[in-house]
């Protein structure tokens, strides 16, 4: 078990940059997930730390060591790959056993701990099939396995669940987040899927083009999103971003939209005067009760039936709007239903930099 | 594809028929030839049905050699047999071993000018053994190779045509596995050993097939290098004992070595034959 510290990692590809300098400390034990869409860098960034691509500037430390000239053999980590990567021809006992092998354990030793590993996993009726003879979700446990096996002190995933069915996916990622608290090994996770992200890390990475956007614990990101992209990316649906005017007055700050609806902001917010993007998350919304005067009127073009919740979508002026609402409210296509908005919950962004105004 | 057409299902068998006939027939014919005695054989028109003496005959050019009237010696095709065997196993294995280390190295070490080495072992796929042969003799000549078993195989052991399928199969192996053996810890030839060689025995057992036959079939080679008897092989002493002048020919048993001749290659294509489908049509993984 070990802690890991990312100190301005850069990647370049030819003249193409990669990753623009990501600095991170992950404490041991902690579970990080890196979570973006693809291409902003997410597993380039997880394949430094595995040794798998080399670093063109920075430092990767695991536990005390400088890693950067390291074989991935001897980072003592473990990668699980999103499409197994399991040896065709050796069984899953094979499979598991080969990193072991390789270093010359002792048989007994060797049985022992994978005996262990298909315990926790529940793979000992499989240990002598070949990989081809088992279903995807049992081929990730063995996949697993195998990282377990090595006991590193730091697990490496690369989206490891997305060629599961949704059912599986759920199922497996439950037993991740047991496993991590069964072994407790410090563990850093890639994946695009944001309830993936949201589920299972203690701290959570967004990256965006390279570069890391923020890193803070899911309820943090979710809550308080460093920038409109992050806003944007936790959280479905995305959150709304409207352009706005901020005025202050007599009564307080007031935020007007584009259609001209005037929004109270919380008496303590003190932003400058100024054109802002306001940041609405579809769930601080909800239909204003009979004898409430609304705060803003959605034209509904689409009513999203969910089951537990329905999703109105809308324009309010030239910019979409959803919100979501209980299914029993009621309301259907073309409805203009009157909407209060918990502001507080609310947050101002810079609309050049998209970086959120500290309030 | 399922289609329902019996007139052409019907035309497509009639023609797979006599198709078959006309590569058999010859075949059959060589069979009927080697169970007669010479008398028989020798009769306008010739008997069309087997006789009883195919054991006497091809035991006879198995152990004795077919004697030709007028010609001294004789060579019995089981030290033939050995010969050919030997340079045609020699070669299926050499190639398979230089094909499998090229096509490894092309495909997973950069090195300086690897795409032009990569284009010269590709440009040579166009040129066959007889167009080198002056060249090729030449240095074998030199080397002291000649009547040599290093002489038979040496020059045809390089395969263009191997390490080009070796490289494609190479090719489809997925990254992750390779990055998966490195955190493994396996080294560049524990990979290849542990992972590459296994996930490509298919390919190997058909590369194995056609370069057997390849090595069995070889006339021109050997017709060049082996003068002394002891290093022919069955398909150039079949070749020699139907041009011998003026002789009189054993016909029964040079038929029966000619039967002979056919087993191995016939022998490993049935016993492979699972493989090499696999092989060619089936990418494992």
């Amino acid at each position: 078990m070990a802690k890991v510290t990312l100190k301005s990692v850069k990647k370049n590809y030819g003249p193409v940059k990669a990753i623009h300098g990501v600095d991170m400390e992950i404490a041991d034990g902690e579970f990080i997930v890196i979570v973006g869409p693809s291409g902003c860098g997410k597993s380039t960034l997880l394949r430094m730390i595995a040794g798998l691509e080399a670093i063109t500037e920075g430092e990767i430390v695991i536990g005390d060591r400088v890693v950067n000239d390291i074989e991935p053999a001897d980072r003592d980590i473990a990668m699980v790959f999103q499409n197994y990567a399991l040896y065709p021809h050796m069984s899953v006992h094979q499979n598991m056993s080969y990193g072991l092998r390789i270093r010359g354990m002792d048989k007994a030793n060797i049985e022992k701990r994978v005996q262990r590993a298909a315990e926790i996993l529940q793979l000992q009726p499989y240990l002598q099939r070949k990989p081809r003879e088992l279903s995807g979700g049992q081929r990730q446990r063995v996949a697993m396995g195998r990282a377990i096996v090595r006991e590193p002190s730091v697990f490496l995933f690369d989206e490891p669940l997305s060629n599961l069915d949704a059912k599986l996916r759920v199922q497996m990622r439950l037993e991740i987040k047991r496993l991590h608290q069964q072994l407790g090994v410090t563990s850093i996770y890639v994946t695009h899927d944001q309830v993936e992200a949201m589920t299972l890390a203690d701290r959570l990475v967004v990256m965006n083009q390279g570069r890391a956007d923020q890193i803070g614990s899911p309820f943090d990101v979710y809550g308080n999103p460093a920038t409109t992209y992050v806003g944007g990316f936790i959280g479905s649906p995305a959150m709304n971003f409207l352009s706005c005017r901020v005025e202050t007055g007599t009564g307080g700050p007031k935020a007007v939209l584009a259609d001209g609806t005037a929004l109270m902001l919380p008496a303590e917010w003190t932003p400058p005067a100024g054109n802002y993007t306001i940041g609405i998350r579809p769930e601080t919304m909800r239909i204003a009760r009979p004898g409430e005067t609304a705060q803003l009127h959605l034209n509904v073009d689409v009513a999203e039936e969910l089951g537990a919740d329905t999703l109105l979508h809308g324009k309010l002026g030239d910019e979409d709007l959803v919100a979501r609402v209980p299914s029993h409210a009621g309301y259907h296509d073309h409805s203009r239903p009157g909407l209060m908005i918990d502001i507080a919950r609310a947050h101002l962004f810079d609309p050049e930099s998209g970086l959120r105004i500290a309030l | 594809m399922i289609e329902r057409r019996p007139v052409a299902n019907a035309f497509g068998h009639l023609m797979l028929v006599a198709m078959i006939i006309i590569v058999a027939f010859p075949i059959y014919l060589a069979v009927v030839a080697a169970s007669h005695t010479i008398q028989d054989v020798s009769q306008t028109p010739m008997p069309l049905l087997p006789g009883a003496e195919l054991l006497t005959n091809t035991a006879r050019a198995l152990f004795d050699g077919p004697q030709l009237v007028g010609v001294s010696g004789a060579t019995p095709a089981i030290v033939l047999m050995m010969n050919s065997l030997i340079m045609a196993i020699a070669i299926a294995v050499g190639k398979i071993i230089i094909s499998l280390l090229s096509a490894f190295a092309i495909v997973y070490f950069r090195f300086p000018l690897k795409n032009f080495f990569f284009w010269m072992i590709f440009i040579t796929l166009m040129l066959p053994v007889e167009v080198r042969i002056i060249p090729t003799y030449k240095i074998v000549a030199d080397l002291g190779l000649l009547d040599t078993y290093t002489g038979l195989v040496l020059p045809l052991i390089a395969s263009a045509t191997a390490t080009f399928l070796f490289r494609q199969f190479f090719m489809t192996v997925p990254d992750e596995l390779v990055e998966a053996a490195r955190i493994d810890g396996a080294g560049p030839m524990r990979f290849f050993w542990d992972i590459l060689v296994p996930l490509t025995r298919t390919s190997i057992a058909a590369m194995f097939v056609i370069q057997f036959i390849y090595g069995w079939n070889q006339y021109l080679w050997p017709l060049l290098i082996a003068s002394d008897y002891k290093y022919q092989t069955i398909v150039l002493a079949i070749g020699r004992l139907i041009r011998a002048p003026d002789a009189f020919y054993e016909w029964p048993v040079i038929m029966g070595m000619a039967v002979l001749a056919l087993l191995p290659p016939v022998l490993v294509v049935v016993l492979m034959q699972r493989w090499f489908v696999k092989g060619l049509v089936e990418t494992e993984k």
